[in-house]
Order: C-alpha cells, then sequence, then structure tokens
C-alpha cells in the first residue's frame, strides 16, 4: 500500500504598521495587557473604523511578489460570532471580493533533492486580528484586547505540497521573502507568523482502488520544526486509523486537532457549540476600495529583488555555490546588501562570501549585533580584502587587522600602521630567512631524510618556524614555493 | 419561503437573543412578513446590474499609520461587568 501526501496551507502574518487596521491605536509585542487599545479596538458604541492606508499597501506589495491577481474592486465584510476575542461581536474581514486571488509561494529544493517549483494561492485577504484569550483560575478567562483590530493576511494555499519539509520550506521561504518586503516580521514564537495546516492521505490499495483519508486541520504549532513535525505524527496517525478503521472521507466529517508540542502528538480540540454561522454581510462602515494600474505599478516598484531570484543571481553572477548563496540570501536583505557591495567592491565573491561567512557573521552573532551596528562597513570590508588579494597582507594578518578594526572602529590602514602589519615583499629576504631557518634545524633535514616522520609534516612544520621568524609578516604560498626550492637544492 | 419557528430560534440563538414561546411566534410571523417583503423585490429584473457593495459611492477612504496614546488601562476596563487588575474576565470559554 502506498499513499500520497495532501497538504494545505492557512497562514496569518501580522503586518508591520505603526498603527492598527482601522484606528490609530498601536500594535507593539508584549505590553502589558489591555495597555495598547483606544475606543475602536474595544468596540465601543459610536466609533467608526477608518482604513490603514499602509497596511493596504503592505498587502498589496505582499500579493504583487508572489504574482497574484489584484482585484481592482475589494470590499469589507463582517463575519459575525460571539466570542469575547473581539467585543463588538464582528470580524472585519473579506469574505467574497478578497483583494487577491492566485499567486504561487515557491517551494525551496530540499537537501535530499525533493522540493522545488511552487504551491498555487487560493486567495489572500486581509482582516482584523482578535484579542488574546487567557484561561484563569475559578471558571474565568481573561481577555487581552492588545492585538484586536492589529492588521492581519491571510494567505490560503491549495493542498499543492506533498511532503511535511516541504511545507516547512515554504513557510520559511515566505518568512524570508515577507521580511525582504518589510511586511512582516514573523516571530512564529510572538504569533506574527501563524500557521494552520489541513492534511489527508490519498491511499493507493493492493487492489489499485484509491481512497482518501478524513482531513484533519492541524492547529497551535508555534514553530517551523512543529509544523513539520506536527504534520509527519498526523501522516502516521490517519495511516494506522484508517488501517484500523477504514473510514475515509466520504464516512467522517472534518476534524480539528491540536498539536501538543511536549507529548509530540496531535489532539482533537473541543468545537465551538453551536456550528458557525458567520452570516457575512458587506461591512456599511467602510468603504470599499478600488486599486488602479497607478497603484499597483507604485507598488511593484518598491519590490526589489526577492530572496529566490537574488540566490540564483548570486550563482549565475558570482559563481557561487548553491550553498553559499543561499547562507548570504536567508541572513536577510541587509546581509545580502552587504555582501553584494563587497563582491562588486573587490571583484573577488568568493572571498568576500568567505570573509562575510567565517568573520563578519560570526562576529554579529556573538556580538548579537544587527549588522547595521557592525563597525566595519562594506567599503571599508573590501579595502581589506583587497590587501589581501594584493599581497599586502597574509589571511592570517588580514584576520588580525579586521578584528582591530571592529574592536577600534579604525579604517585598515590606520590599524595597519599602528600594528605594523604588512609582508615581506622581496623575495630574497624571504629566501634568506627560508635557509637560516633550514639551516638552524639540522634534525628537521634528517626527519626528512630518515623517513620516519611523514615529509609534509616536516615541512609544516618548517613553514611554522619560517613565519615565526618573520613575526608573520610573510606571505604563505611563496614560503611553500621557497622552502621546497631550498630543500631540493639540498637533496631532499 | 417561510421561516419555521426552529429557523427564527435558530437566527435568535445566533444573534444571542433569549425568546419566550410568545416572541418566538410573533417574531416568526414578523420576519415572514419581511421575508415575502423581499421576494416582492426580487420579482424586479436585476439582470446585468452589478449587487451594491456600499450605500455611498464613496471609494478609498484611508488614513496615514500614525499611532497615537492608548487609552489608560483603568479606563479601558472601565465598564468591564467583570474584571481584576488588568484584564476583562469572560466566563471561561474552550477553544
Amino acid at each position: 500500500m502506498d499513499y500520497d501526501i495532501i497538504i494545505g496551507l492557512e497562514i496569518h502574518v501580522q503586518l508591520q504598521t505603526e498603527s492598527k487596521m482601522f484606528s490609530a491605536c498601536g500594535t507593539e509585542f508584549g505590553l502589558p495587557p489591555n495597555t495598547q487599545t483606544d475606543p475602536v479596538s474595544l468596540g465601543l458604541p459610536g466609533t467608526l473604523p477608518v482604513m490603514n492606508g499602509k497596511a493596504f499597501d503592505l498587502a498589496l506589495k505582499t500579493a504583487i511578489a508572489f504574482g497574484a491577481d489584484i482585484a481592482r474592486f475589494t470590499k469589507w465584510d463582517r463575519k459575525n460570532y460571539y466570542y469575547p476575542d473581539l467585543p463588538k461581536n464582528y470580524q472585519i474581514s473579506q469574505y467574497d471580493l478578497p483583494f487577491s486571488t492566485g499567486g504561487a509561494l515557491p517551494i525551496p529544493e530540499r537537501k535530499d533533492g525533493g522540493g522545488g517549483g511552487s504551491v498555487r494561492l487560493t486567495r489572500i485577504h486581509l482582516e482584523e486580528d482578535t484579542g488574546k484569550m487567557i484561561h484563569a483560575a475559578g471558571g474565568l478567562s481573561e481577555v487581552d484586547l492588545n492585538r484586536a483590530g492589529v492588521p492581519l493576511l491571510e494567505i490560503v494555499t491549495e493542498p499543492d505540497l506533498r511532503d511535511p519539509a516541504d511545507a516547512r520550506g515554504c513557510l520559511e521561504e515566505l518568512r524570508l521573502t515577507l521580511r525582504y518586503l518589510g511586511v512582516s516580521d514573523c516571530e512564529m514564537q510572538e504569533g506574527s507568523l501563524r500557521c494552520d495546516a489541513n492534511v489527508n492521505l490519498h491511499i493507493t490499495k493492493d487492489d489499485g482502488s484509491k481512497v482518501a483519508t478524513p482531513i484533519v486541520e492541524i492547529k497551535n504549532m508555534n514553530s517551523f520544526s512543529a509544523v513539520e513535525k506536527a504534520l509527519r505524527y498526523e501522516i502516521e496517525r490517519q495511516f494506522e486509523k484508517w488501517k484500523d478503521d477504514g473510514l475515509t472521507i466520504k464516512d467522517a466529517p472534518k476534524e480539528t486537532r491540536g498539536w501538543s508540542d511536549p507529548d509530540g502528538i496531535t489532539k482533537p480540540q473541543r468545537q465551538k457549540e453551536t456550528a458557525a454561522d458567520y452570516r457575512y454581510f458587506p461591512e456599511p462602515d467602510l468603504v470599499p476600495v478600488e486599486v488602479d494600474d497607478a497603484w499597483i505599478a507604485r507598488i511593484r516598484e518598491e519590490i526589489g529583488e526577492l530572496p529566490m531570484a537574488r540566490r540564483r543571481r548570486f550563482e549565475s553572477e558570482y559563481g557561487l555555490s548553491p550553498y553559499d548563496a543561499n547562507v548570504l540570501v536567508e541572513q536577510g536583505q541587509d546581509v545580502a546588501d552587504y555582501f553584494d557591495a563587497v563582491a562588486r567592491e573587490t571583484g573577488e565573491a568568493k572571498l568576500a562570501s568567505n570573509w562575510i561567512q567565517q568573520d563578519v557573521l560570526r562576529v554579529i552573532k556573538e556580538k548579537r549585533l544587527p549588522l547595521a551596528d557592525f563597525p566595519v562597513g562594506p567599503a571599508a570590508l573590501a579595502d581589506l580584502i583587497n590587501r589581501v588579494k594584493n599581497k599586502q597582507l597574509n589571511t592570517n594578518q588580514g584576520r588580525e587587522v579586521l578584528a582591530a578594526m571592529i574592536e577600534t572602529g579604525k579604517p585598515a590602514d590606520a590599524v595597519i600602521a599602528e600594528g605594523g602589519y604588512g609582508l615581506i615583499g622581496d623575495r630574497d629576504e624571504l629566501a634568506a630567512v627560508v635557509a637560516a631557518t633550514i639551516e638552524a634545524n639540522p634534525k628537521a633535514l634528517d626527519d626528512l631524510a630518515g623517513g620516519k616522520k611523514k615529509p609534509e609534516a616536516v615541512k609544516g612544520w618548517l613553514r611554522g618556524q619560517v613565519m615565526k621568524r618573520t613575526q608573520g609578516k610573510a606571505d604563505p604560498q611563496l614560503v611553500v614555493e621557497l622552502l621546497e626550492a631550498r630543500l631540493a637544492e639540498l637533496g631532499h | 419561503m417561510n421561516l419555521s419557528s426552529e429557523d427564527v430560534a435558530k437566527v435568535a440563538l445566533l444573534a444571542r437573543l433569549r425568546l419566550g414561546p410568545e416572541e418566538l411566534a410573533t417574531y416568526t410571523e414578523q420576519i415572514n412578513e419581511i421575508i415575502h417583503y423581499v421576494e416582492q423585490l426580487q420579482q424586479v429584473d436585476t439582470a446585468g446590474v452589478e449587487p451594491l457593495a456600499h450605500g455611498v459611492e464613496v471609494r478609498n477612504v484611508f488614513r496615514e499609520d500614525r499611532r497615537h496614546e492608548s487609552l489608560p488601562r483603568e479606563q479601558a476596563l472601565g465598564n468591564a461587568p467583570k474584571r481584576n487588575h488588568e484584564a476583562f474576565l469572560v466566563p471561561a470559554v474552550l477553544q
């Protein structure tokens, strides 16, 4: 028996705005409960919503970036339900005329060779976020309305995903893209990116006939790894359950299950008492929106190069490996921009990539600095790399100089002058040091002749001695060459 | 089309209206009168007419993305029937 895995995602993304969707109330995360409210967020009588223009722009930006069709006419609808997370007893959302339909999210290629391609988008619409319920003692729940009214994008995909790893990859790429676009910070732990998944199996029975298992919607996945783990668990569970009871999509309704990360399982969730009947109707308090070509063109111009395109360009323009291109791109736009600048300035993309990955990224991780606060800008790093490239410094010296530049904020030439860095430029001078080093260490020659030690080890040791004598001021490649030449003269 | 009293009871529940048996009978009758009136309106030929999305012909009303001070928490919670020092309190609802 074999089966295909069918996964679709429903994603909610908080938009990065100063103020809420329908009022000038702040949107900051993590404030004490109910300290970020106003009469509109509280649903007080007599208040009227006014749409946040930036939220609409960010929504358009997202849809255009994923190749969706932008509706020229879109409107707002009331989704009526009684739940204390929205005190006005309805959520302003979009029902039959969402601002965006179609489009696709890219699926990154996996290390095992799978993945790739894309997942189609059903629709993207705008709505307001709800407040938060915290279960308290004594049969009561606390309601915190800080989040009520924060602008939210709902992104619904078609059931095109065939592997839990692709669901995760797709979400990670969405996060990276939305961060590049400045649309959302997409922090799953903070709830600015949330994902529910619909999953079931299409099983091919031994007799060749096909059946589908009942669809399960998984909620409560609070990290990227939780999405992958929950889907893996659920696939296994559905297959075992089907082997056990044989129930198919025709026999059982859609079920909602919650992922429990500590237990590593999904559990059935209690349904709301009354079946959902939201009685949508057009929102009378908000006028419709008409989007014209000029508006779309303006937003399109604000969209820079997206991560997928940038990886491809780093590979084709600079000849980077897919691995290196990905590391630089997935760190975020600032790191990729930094690399672009250093690579262009030095004409040495591979060197630029190595220095940024091994030195810049290591330091900003250790010091927990944003790249904007890293004291060495791309021009200063390019200057240093050029000096290494032109053999004014060797790589070790370059590293030391960079460390001093980071420490002091001084440019490379000042650090070099103060530290007396530089390479012995004269070939004959270095040849003399090499000769003197060999002469001072006759045992090394005996070792080479005796064959007890590996010649490479002995030569390596001699190279170290030469570097020591020159206080590290030798070009390592030249040392190798001169050492080989001198040893050959001596018959080794 | 006629709504039964069960239909009306369901709509009342969705709207969180508690109706006694007499009220249910009265409202069932009244709502059916409204529906019959709408059925009369539906006889008008509306082929080729776009459904009305909004009562006024205004489009694209936006405000700038600026924030003002939050309402002080004491005021925000001021009208709550039940509260503690930081939150509204409601009967526990399981999701």
